[in-house]
């Protein structure tokens, strides 16, 4: 286990050295100076003197591959640098983003799993019934509607017209006032398609010869259901639902945009209009870095709930 | 006595292409500690016969006829009767024990289940008792195994942990579905071994297309071809003098009889020939085949035969 753990994070590191490289360049090769852009004053104009004085500071007048040492070289003693925007420490913006970008991905978590699951379920069991043709046409709406769309339309709805909910911020760090309209719109489009996975695959277990067996021991329905059917079924459901939980955890940049949620999506995208390329590179290792943890995390959990592809099995 | 009577049964599936007569009109008894054979080429209703029995059918069957078991007609007792009669008073041994064991569940749970279910064991006691099981089904370490899973398990012990599920609650019926096939020689010969030990003192309702093993286990056999029978008869009757062509063709299809098969293919159920079934495919065919369908005759006593010719 532990080796295999270990195995898996060795083969990452060339993964990651590739990642670090392509977003250095390609943030070096893109428009716009981080110098010109933070010098700007209200005039609209650079003073050459300040922008220069700041390229020597944050070491930007030094060739590409030499900043790109620097920084893999600082980053490998655990310093992400600092933001040229604030002067503060860029992992202290992650992790101030990350916490907040983490509490709307576990509330958005909850909602989606807590309609999918129940309603694939049904649908599954019901097949071909209105109950499911009513979840499916539902599920294709889920899945088929924008975020930034179905945003703005929960937030007219509830904030604008019923005044229930704030229509956007943060709040007293991310109460569930604020909480709940963004996680409602990422949580519905996630909970859309783990819905329709869970009634095919609900439908192929239903199917299967183990499931007359388990009739034929005189077991009841609802346990052939929920224990037979439910064990197999879930073996796909939890690998996607992982990676949806990763997915949501980089951020959705949109959804943070408009609900003004100060999430790592958010952080990325500002420090990108801002030219902060030091955050933007922290912001963009970070994410990549929890991607791949993520999905060994997924890995190691479908080893477990699916007996078969246990690596330890080999007795 | 009878153990289980199967009167008239009728099991059709209503299909987009048209109707399915799987089982069409079957009639036949068991009686308690006989081991009666059911055999036929596949797809003739054989495992549709037993899912029959146990109720175990989608609920687009349509089944007519009785169903006779300990007294009462199981096509008429309620649906929570009916779980209480699988496994505790008729279990089901389905075919094909690689698709048929629950890959995410271990192997004594799955035993165990049916003991807690009916004998309303607890889950250390039930779970003991699965070992035991395991154990009577010569499994060997039977109290690690019971903790494996079955992909963790060969064919021939997949098989038997199907049997020892069937066997936990010491049901008086059994009705076995193709245990021994795809089972190489020396595995089928220790299955079919462990059949007959187990089903001693058991009515048993074996089905398979195989008739070396019904000629080890079975103390009457039935033919089945198109969804009805066509000949049953004691085993060594059968064998001694069989009267239906297909029984002469089945027969004559072992491999000590030089392997010959039947000609032709069996008819589509959808579509059933006109007169005898077998008449399309049979050397001896006349015009009263072609027209009329025959009746299951006695032609010896306890010799049933359904045939014109014989
Ligand atoms: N649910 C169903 N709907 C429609 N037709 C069915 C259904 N189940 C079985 N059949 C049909 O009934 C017929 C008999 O099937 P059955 O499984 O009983 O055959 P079998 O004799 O057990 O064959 P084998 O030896 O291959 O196991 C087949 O033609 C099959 O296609
Ligand atoms: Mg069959």
């Amino acid at each position: 286990m532990i080796d295999y753990v270990l195995k898996r994070m060795i083969q990452l590191i060339p993964a990651l050295l590739i990642v670090s490289v392509v977003s250095f360049s390609i943030i070096y090769f893109a428009p716009g100076d981080p110098a010109e852009t933070l010098c700007t004053g209200p005039d609209g104009t650079a003073n050459p003197k300040s922008v220069e004085a700041f390229r020597t500071k944050m070491g930007l007048d030094k060739p590409l591959y030499t900043q790109y040492l620097i920084w893999l070289n600082n980053v490998l003693h655990g310093d992400l640098g600092y933001s040229y925007q604030s002067g503060s420490p860029v992992f202290n913006h992650i992790k101030r983003a990350f916490g907040a970008t983490f509490k709307l991905s576990v509330v958005s978590l909850i909602i989606s799993l807590a309609i999918s699951i129940p309603l694939g379920i049904i649908s599954a069991i019901k097949q071909n019934s209105p109950v499911d043709v009513a979840c499916m046409v539902g599920a294709s709406l889920g899945v088929s509607m924008p975020n930034f769309w179905l945003g703005l339309l929960l937030m007219l709805l509830f904030g604008v017209y019923l005044g229930w909910l704030p229509v956007a911020g943060y709040g007293d760090g991310g109460d569930l006032e604020h909480i709940l309209l963004p996680a409602i719109t990422l949580g519905t489009g996630s909970a859309a398609i783990t819905a329709r996975l869970m009634r095919s695959s609900m439908l192929e277990a239903l199917g299967q010869d183990y499931i007359q067996t388990a009739r034929a021991k005189g077991v009841s329905e609802r346990i052939v259901i929920s224990k037979h059917a439910l064990k197999n079924a879930l073996i796909p459901v939890v690998t996607m639902i992982g990676l949806n939980f990763g997915y949501l955890l980089n951020g959705s940049i949109v959804v943070e945009t408009i609900f003004g949620w100060p999430g790592i999506g958010r952080l990325t995208i500002d420090s990108i209009n801002m030219r902060d390329y030091m955050m933007v590179q922290g912001c963009i290792m970070f994410v990549a870095i929890l991607f791949v943890v993520i999905n060994l995390l997924v890995d190691i959990s479908y080893r477990y709930i699916d007996p078969r592809i246990r690596y330890d099995a080999a007795r | 006595m009878s153990s289980l009577e199967i009167i008239d049964l009728k099991t059709h599936f209503p299909t987009p292409d048209g109707h399915v007569r799987a089982v069409d009109t079957i009639t036949l008894s068991i009686m308690e500690n006989e081991t009666f054979g059911v055999i036929g080429e596949t797809g003739c209703g054989k495992t549709v016969l037993g899912l029959s029995v146990m109720r175990l059918l989608p609920p687009t069957a349509t089944i007519a006829g009785k169903i006779r078991y300990a007294g009462r007609n199981l096509l008429e007792v309620s649906e929570a009767e009916m779980r209480r009669v699988r496994g505790e008073e008729i279990a089901m041994i389905l075919q094909n024990p690689t698709t048929s064991l629950n890959p995410v569940i271990r192997v004594g749970e799955q035993i165990a289940e049916a003991i807690r279910l009916h004998q309303g064991l607890n889950k250390r006691d039930a779970k003991k008792k699965a070992v035991e099981m395991l154990d009577a089904v010569k499994i060997p370490s039977p109290a690690e195994r019971a903790n494996e899973y079955p992909h963790e398990f060969s064919g021939g012990m997949k098989q038997r942990v199907m049997i020892a599920m069937g066997l936990a609650c010491d049901p008086a019926l059994i009705i076995a579905d193709e245990p021994t096939k795809g089972l190489d020689v020396t595995i089928k010969a220790q299955i079919v071994e462990l059949i007959q030990k187990v089903t001693e003192k058991k009515a048993m309702l074996l089905i398979t297309h195989d008739l070396g093993v019904a000629r080890e286990l079975c103390d009457r056999i039935a033919l089945m071809y198109a969804g009805e029978l066509v000949e049953y008869a004691q085993i060594k009757e059968i064998f001694e003098n069989p009267l239906h062509p297909y029984t002469r063709g089945f027969l004559g299809s072992l491999p000590d009889q030089g392997l010959v098969p039947i000609p032709g293919i069996s008819p589509s159920l959808i579509e059933l020939p006109d007169g005898c079934r077998f008449h399309p495919r049979c050397k001896y065919t006349t015009d009263v085949c072609k027209q009329k369908h025959p009746e299951m005759i006695e032609v010896a006593e306890g010799h049933f035969v359904r045939c014109f010719h014989a």
